[in-house]
């Protein structure tokens, strides 16, 4: 595991942001050979997808042989709600960018047979050659996706209701009514994530401090689903200073002390052919 | 690349590199428009995988709904209320005249006029009557589309007749249908109608109108307040040019000019006003008062007459010689003004610079505004999903860079 600590917020945007451009320009994609990556919503990879809009704006990267699968969708929610998923990703990054849209994969909320939907976004991903670069963010109870606390370490893309906590923590999205609130969401599994050759978690701000200590200073436990990823070859976690707050000062220092060495995979984009 | 056939074949323009007007506010947004009307990219992304089949780089200019002018009597040496030869081919001159002033779709206005201006009469009389021959159409490559006429009269107020031959003027006799197809013969092909609220009869005249769909303008009147809040509870909507050919504003009885802030007019209705916003015809500080006390209804119109759009000197216009110097036009060896000759996009820059409004606010005095007043605001002065694409690329300036008409551009500025 890689444990990456920057100043603030901004840095931390940038630093997974050249990260997830460097992945994507080593890989060398083509019309034969897209490269597949798994990403989030939420508020945490804004900033991630803005430096990632301006890369590409900048000719430094492309997405046109990129493939993408989101972690989740609310179920019932409709499409073209603000709040959906579907326009979170419209509005913050595919409009921006030159992805196609017949190579990006959201989750349908609203398809007749939720599980059948689940169970085909599996096959996309296998059919894809399976996940590159999975890019995930955090709640501060550690879930993962909507792999929510008790959420099976080898679960697969499914249904879940969600927790009262997150219920309630999304009730400012839609006008403060807990009513209007979806309960229910469709997610990849932790097991789906965990088949990704790459893991990547976003984690910055004080509220998710805990749920860092948890996710890498304490044990693999299906209450802190995140945990999972300590047993994953390939995992970087990405944070801000904030988030290192629960953490010991050996574990920082050991990390902070790597940085120079870390630094080297966000360089300047290697020469492109 | 194409769009899903199994919706629309037809291609898409993509704008790109602009700051468009929508939800009151300059977005940094593309702009996108599929069979000339404007299209919602996120639904075609999702549920068409489509594309843009063209792609055109606005250079960072402001993209605004295009204007629409609901009180225009000419330009261009052509009076609308001449019965001529041809009256088609004048408001077709015209129409393709004020595309480059930003002006996408208007009201050609008719002012007070006898009888066989407005009437279909036989063709054996060889009368060349106006109303007939214009209908209502949209808008292209060939000019402006037409929303319908302003017919401005003749039941107006002698008193305050401004302009209009006070021999045609008429009252309302019975109030009903039969008053105003003998003054117009028909009502196909109006829009708007202004006339003076304090004439007898007129409130069931104002109701008969507003059913039919047809705005009902009060002016060239000295109704009183009260007077006006009737008419407004009838049905009008709209107050043609404020301040001229009006009582003058009085704090014991406001008058028309009162409507602004009334709390007589029933809740969900907005009133509107027309402001020749030119620097001459309305005072800056009047213009302000207006605006300040009611900004979302103020609607910006030229009232523009022959002589927009004549270069500067001596002009013979029917019986009448005029002269330009300017902003002004006069009577020929006067000082008195005969009329507007602003056109639409300096009003809109005159009004943000005299109100010190914002760029949004200028650009929706002339888009937006009328809209909602003619009622067309479901596709027409705004840049929402499924609306015309009548729109317009302006500069920092809000000088006029390029028209478009449902999607296709229709003029553009020299280089």
């Amino acid at each position: 595991m890689k444990l990456i600590i920057l100043n603030d917020y901004d840095q931390a945007s940038e630093w997974a942001a050249k990260y997830i451009r460097n992945k994507i320009l080593m890989f060398k994609p083509g019309p034969d050979r897209y490269f597949t990556l798994g990403l989030p919503t939420g508020s945490t990879p804004l900033g991630c997808y803005k430096k990632l809009i301006e890369y590409y704006k900048n000719g430094e990267v492309s997405f046109q042989y990129v493939k993408t699968f989101n972690m989740d969708e609310y179920v019932a929610l409709p499409r073209d709600h603000p709040e959906s998923y579907h326009s979170f990703m419209w509005n913050n990054f595919f409009k921006h960018i030159d992805i196609k849209a017949e190579n990006t994969h959201i989750l349908d909320g609203n398809a007749a047979d939720l599980q059948a939907e689940c169970d085909a976004f599996e096959e996309k991903i296998t059919a894809a050659g399976g996940i590159e670069l999975f890019v995930g963010g955090i709640g501060p109870d550690g879930h993962i996706a909507f792999n929510e606390p008790g959420s099976s370490l080898v679960s697969r893309t499914r249904v879940k209701t969600l927790a009262k906590d997150t219920i309630m923590a999304n009730a400012r999205f839609f006008d403060g009514d807990l009513s209007k609130v979806p309960t229910m969401a469709l997610t990849v599994g932790v097991g789906t994530v965990m088949d990704a050759k790459e893991v990547m978690i976003l984690i910055t701000g004080a509220h998710k401090a805990f749920a860092l200590y948890k996710a890498i200073e304490d044990g693999v436990n299906h209450m802190w689903t995140v945990s999972a990823f300590q047993q994953h070859p390939q995992t970087v976690f990405v944070c801000d200073e904030d988030a290192t707050l629960e953490l010991r000062v050996k574990t920082v220092k050991y990390f902070k002390g790597m940085m120079h060495v870390h630094n080297k995979l966000v360089e300047s984009p290697p020469s492109g052919k | 690349m194409p769009s899903n056939k199994s919706v629309s074949d037809a291609p898409i323009t993509q704008f790109i590199n602009c700051r468009i007007l929508r939800e009151h506010q300059l977005q940094r947004d593309d702009l996108w428009v599929r069979e000339g009307k404007i299209l919602d990219p996120e639904k075609l992304f999702f549920d068409e995988q489509g594309y843009a089949d063209k792609r055109v780089d606005c250079e960072g200019s402001i993209i605004a709904p295009g204007f629409i002018d609901v009180q225009i009597n000419g330009g261009y040496g052509i009076d609308f209320s001449q019965a001529c030869e041809d009256v088609c081919s004048g408001v077709s001159f015209v129409a393709k005249k004020i595309l480059e002033h930003g002006v996408t779709s208007f009201c050609p206005t008719l002012v007070t006029s006898p009888p066989a201006v407005y009437h279909k009469v036989p063709p054996t009389l060889q009368l060349h009557d106006v109303l007939p021959q214009v209908k209502v159409h949209n808008g292209g490559s060939h000019g402006a589309g037409v929303l319908g006429f302003h017919l401005e009269g003749p039941f107006i107020s002698l008193e305050k007749k401004g302009a209009h031959p006070a021999q045609f003027l008429r009252p309302f006799k019975s109030g009903d249908i039969s008053d105003l197809m003998e003054a117009y013969g028909s009502l196909d092909n109006v829009a708007m109608v202004t006339l003076a609220p304090e004439l007898a009869n007129s409130q069931s005249v104002v109701r008969e109108l507003s059913q039919r769909g047809i705005t009902v303008s009060l002016g060239h009147s000295v109704a009183n307040l009260s007077q006006a809040e009737d008419a407004v509870k009838h049905g009008a909507t709209f107050i043609t040019h404020l301040f001229n050919a009006m009582l003058p504003f009085h704090h014991r009885d406001p008058g028309i000019v009162g409507l602004l802030t009334s709390d007589q007019v029933p809740a969900g209705r907005t009133v509107y006003y027309g402001m020749i916003a030119d620097g001459i015809h309305t005072n800056p500080a009047a213009l302000r008062i207006a605006h300040r006390a009611h900004p979302s209804g103020l609607v910006l119109v030229t009232d523009a007459i022959t002589a927009m759009g004549l270069p500067p000197g001596r002009h013979t216009l029917g019986q009448q010689v005029i002269e330009i110097q300017g902003l002004h036009a006069y009577v020929a060896g006067t000082t008195t003004l005969c009329g507007s000759i602003a056109t639409m996009d300096m009003c809109v820059r005159h009004f943000k610079q005299a109100s010190g409004c914002s760029v949004e606010e200028a650009l929706e005095a002339a888009s937006l505004h009328p809209a909602q007043l003619l009622g067309i605001s479901n596709k027409k002065g705004n840049l929402d999903y499924g609306s015309d694409a009548d729109l317009l690329l302006l500069d920092e300036a809000l000088n006029i860079k390029a028209t478009y008409i449902s999607g296709e551009e229709v003029w553009r500025k020299e280089p």
